[in-house]
């Protein structure tokens, strides 16, 4: 019976609707018991966290996170990715299947769920759609669920095909699962490395059109109201243009099931970061122009947008110190979400806290479904992040809990310093 | 909620884009960008001092001082002068090239340029086809690096010799410039913009001088995002209409291995925008007729085009080995403070 006592801090749980100071009582890696300072009832004796001027708040949760394994642990392990996450205040992470071999079967999502695996915080793994995720066969969904896969997707590799999305959206709305799509029509985007537009006509390089992703979603949307089940969910993977959150915007006023995500060097973020080809600022989708960096701020402040999520990629400095044409896709993000969300959403553009915490925690659960996450109800898993909201800090990418270094954000002052992160009662994260 | 409080964009401060740390090497020339007015008249004057110097006392300038030339592309002009260039200053040059070296075995542009700098390269002089392979280079090595054309990006030092034949041509050969040299003329730019980096170092150095450019080319050749580039930089599609009004046209290959996929029908292409002696003879009887080469006879222009007295195109070539002449002498003084 280990227990923990949180006492002094200031709790915000946006689903619950508290943001009051509050004392905490941990229990067996559940919530045990929520009261006013200085009033809990049974906690004689337990370990106490003094939170006195902090923020107590459900663990943060990523729906969107390369973990890499298996097969490309040089780039990071289950182990370094969810040691990263836990100092950047995440309590759950969601992992895209895009791994060698793909996770499209039971025994490679079993295989990442594993205590050998020594993931520090709860690891959702994402399984492929189809078979491979080269969009041609769709999975035994009902199989990769009861294995532990919490949504379906091909990540990277989009399904093209009208009839295999159809099929996709339909199995997996049959056995309870979202699917997940980045958006990019891959026919309109070969061989480009940024976004279309005047910064790639003057580097020289092949862009990628907005209408390769908007198109894309449109067609997924179309598709959704076509199946007529109020079962199906799409989800539409980090956004980045003002037309794919237009498009998703009408379907959810036309009643459809259809939720997106942004990540933050999204809404920060623009085609001009790529300065003089800096790998670090390369990824898919790439960074759009400020209207659409613009329109995505936009998104976040009239709640269309459901989550954020940070498309954790990380890549070995070898492979970002190329040609910005062969670099690969991706940047690094668990570290900095909540330093970037605090800093410029919260106090730059004055989303309110709460806000800010329920899109990085209590929406990206219910969205996924993860039962007794996003929360710190009476009951639900112990998943805590207490954090210094005023602290201001500067990213040093060198000090990174990834085993890759490869941000844009280097160097960035951020806000919000985490004191410690809990994953189910545990003490996974201790900051200064 | 107050009821007369409509929802207020807010406004929005982004972070901002980070200074940019190139160039490393102050005799690196990546960009024409990276050459004020000022420098770009140094370096012409420059090239017609060394050119008019006798080679006995020209040849101690980089008396044994080494200079890599790295070539991941095919190249006659640009390489061989780059190489007369060095040499006519006393340098030992090696040449690289991706065929015949370790790049086949798949060493990186990162580690061939620190094994060059190891072999005691003091500069490397790189052609490469992917936009921005110098910066790459430059922030590895941080020697000095001269961009000899980087994919679809840019190609200085020919923007540098093509300025001056034009000066030549048409300016008797000045060699101080500022923003009104090139008042009142009109350069266009003929053919396969979009893959052409010889295209965007010309647009990005001649307006700075006054001159105004004209891109010349269809649709899936120029796209329209081509106007903005810079200032004094318009579309012009009919080729006639461009011709009547230019002092100098710069035809451009069609650059087959860039097309990506792209199809083009050439003999509609020729009809609209080959260069013809008719066409010269009817509506620009005295513009300077340039090419950067390689060219192919008989598609972007004729050969009694390329061969008649209007063609400077051979006079790029020579100013070529002048104008690099400069930029080599420069690359290895301007860190010591020389230049």
């Amino acid at each position: 019976m280990s227990s923990l006592v949180i006492r002094g801090g200031h709790l915000i749980d946006p689903s619950a609707g508290v943001d009051a100071p509050k004392d905490i009582l941990l229990k067996d890696g559940r919530v045990a018991e929520i009261a006013s300072p200085g009033k809990l009832k049974s906690a004689n004796g337990a370990e106490a966290l003094d939170a006195t001027g902090l923020t107590v708040a459900p663990g943060l949760i990523d729906i969107h996170v390369h973990l890499r394994e298996p097969g490309q642990g040089y780039k990071e392990t289950i182990a370094s990715g969810t040691a990263a996450a836990a100092a950047g205040g995440f309590t759950s992470v969601a992992a895209m299947p895009n791994t060698t071999p793909v996770n499209d079967s039971p025994e490679t999502t079993r295989w990442m769920l594993a205590p050998e695996r020594n993931a520090t915080v709860r690891v959702f793994p994402i399984a492929a759609a189809t078979r491979g995720s080269k969009g041609e066969a769709v999975n035994d969904f009902a199989a990769l669920k009861a294995a532990g896969a919490v949504a379906v997707t091909d990540d990277g590799h989009p399904i093209l095909k009208d009839g295999i999305m159809r099929e996709t959206l339909a199995a997996a709305a049959r056995v309870g699962l979202s699917v997940i799509q980045h958006a990019e029509d891959t026919r309109m985007t070969k061989g480009a490395s940024m976004n279309a537009g005047p910064t790639a006509f003057k580097l020289g390089l092949r862009g990628m059109p907005v209408e390769a992703e908007s198109s894309l979603v449109e067609r997924d949307i179309r598709l959704v109201t076509e199946l007529r089940d109020a079962r199906v969910h799409l989800h539409v993977a980090h956004t980045s243009t003002a037309a794919a959150v237009a498009a998703v915007r009408q379907a959810r006023r036309n009643g459809l099931r259809v939720t997106c995500e942004v990540a933050p060097h999204h809404f920060l973020l623009t085609e001009e970061h790529v300065g003089l080809y800096s790998t670090n600022a390369k990824m898919n989708p790439p960074l759009r122009s400020a209207a659409d960096r613009d329109a995505m701020i936009e998104a976040i402040l009239d709640g269309v947008v459901d989550a954020i999520a940070t498309d954790h990629a990380p890549h070995a400095t070898h492979e970002k110190e190329v040609e910005f044409e062969n670099a690969p896709n991706g940047i690094t993000g668990l570290e900095t979400a909540l330093g970037l969300c605090l800093r410029w959403l919260h106090r730059e553009w004055k989303v309110p806290l709460g806000r800010v915490l329920s899109l990085l925690s209590a929406q990206p659960a219910a969205l996924l479904g993860l039962k007794g996450r996003g929360t710190l109800a009476v009951g639900s898993f112990a998943d805590v992040v207490v954090f210094d909201p005023k602290a201001e800090w500067t990213y040093q990418a060198a000090q990174t809990r990834s085993k890759s270094r490869n941000t844009p954000f280097d160097g960035w002052s951020m806000q919000g310093k985490v004191r410690w992160t809990l994953s189910e009662g545990r003490i996974v994260y201790t900051g200064e | 909620m107050n009821a007369t409080a409509a929802p207020i964009r807010r406004q929005i401060h982004p972070p901002p884009v980070p200074p940019s740390p190139f160039p490393y090497n102050p005799g690196s020339m990546l960009s024409v960008q990276d050459l004020n007015l000022e420098a770009v008249g140094y370096l012409l004057s420059r090239a017609t001092e060394l050119e008019g110097m006798d080679p006995l006392v020209r040849d101690r300038i980089l008396l044994k001082r080494r200079i890599a030339l790295l070539f991941y592309e095919s190249s006659t002009r640009t390489r061989t002068s780059f190489e007369l260039a060095a040499k006519a200053l006393g340098a030992d040059t090696t040449l690289v090239s991706s065929l015949s070296s370790s790049i086949e075995k798949g060493e990186s542009l990162k580690d061939t340029g620190l094994t060059l700098r190891a072999l005691g390269a003091e500069a490397i002089i790189l052609r490469h086809n992917s936009s921005g392979a110098p910066w790459l280079l430059e922030q590895c090595t941080h020697l000095p690096v001269l961009n000899a054309g980087d994919g679809m990006h840019e190609h200085p030092t020919q923007a540098l010799l093509d300025l001056r034949t034009i000066l030549q041509r048409l300016r008797h050969g000045a060699d101080q410039v500022d923003a009104g040299t090139l008042a009142g003329v009109t350069i266009t730019i003929v053919g396969d913009i979009l893959h052409s980096r010889v295209a965007r170092s010309n647009m990005l150095l001649l307006p700075r001088l006054g001159a105004e450019v004209l891109v010349c080319g269809p649709t899936q050749l120029l796209p329209e995002v081509t106007a903005t580039m810079g200032p004094g930089i318009r579309i012009e599609r009919d080729f006639d209409a461009a011709l009547r009004r230019s002092q100098v046209v710069m035809m451009l290959r069609i650059q087959a291995e860039r097309l990506a996929g792209l199809q083009l029908d050439l003999e509609e292409y020729k009809a609209d925008y080959q260069l013809t002696g008719q066409r010269l003879a009817s509506l620009a009887p005295e513009a300077v007729v340039m090419h950067p080469g390689p060219i192919i006879r008989g598609l972007e222009v004729t050969a009694g085009v390329a061969d008649g007295p209007q063609s400077a195109i051979l006079d790029q070539v020579s100013n070529g080995v002048a104008i690099r002449m400069a930029v080599v002498e420069r690359a290895l003084l301007a860190q010591e403070g020389r230049v």
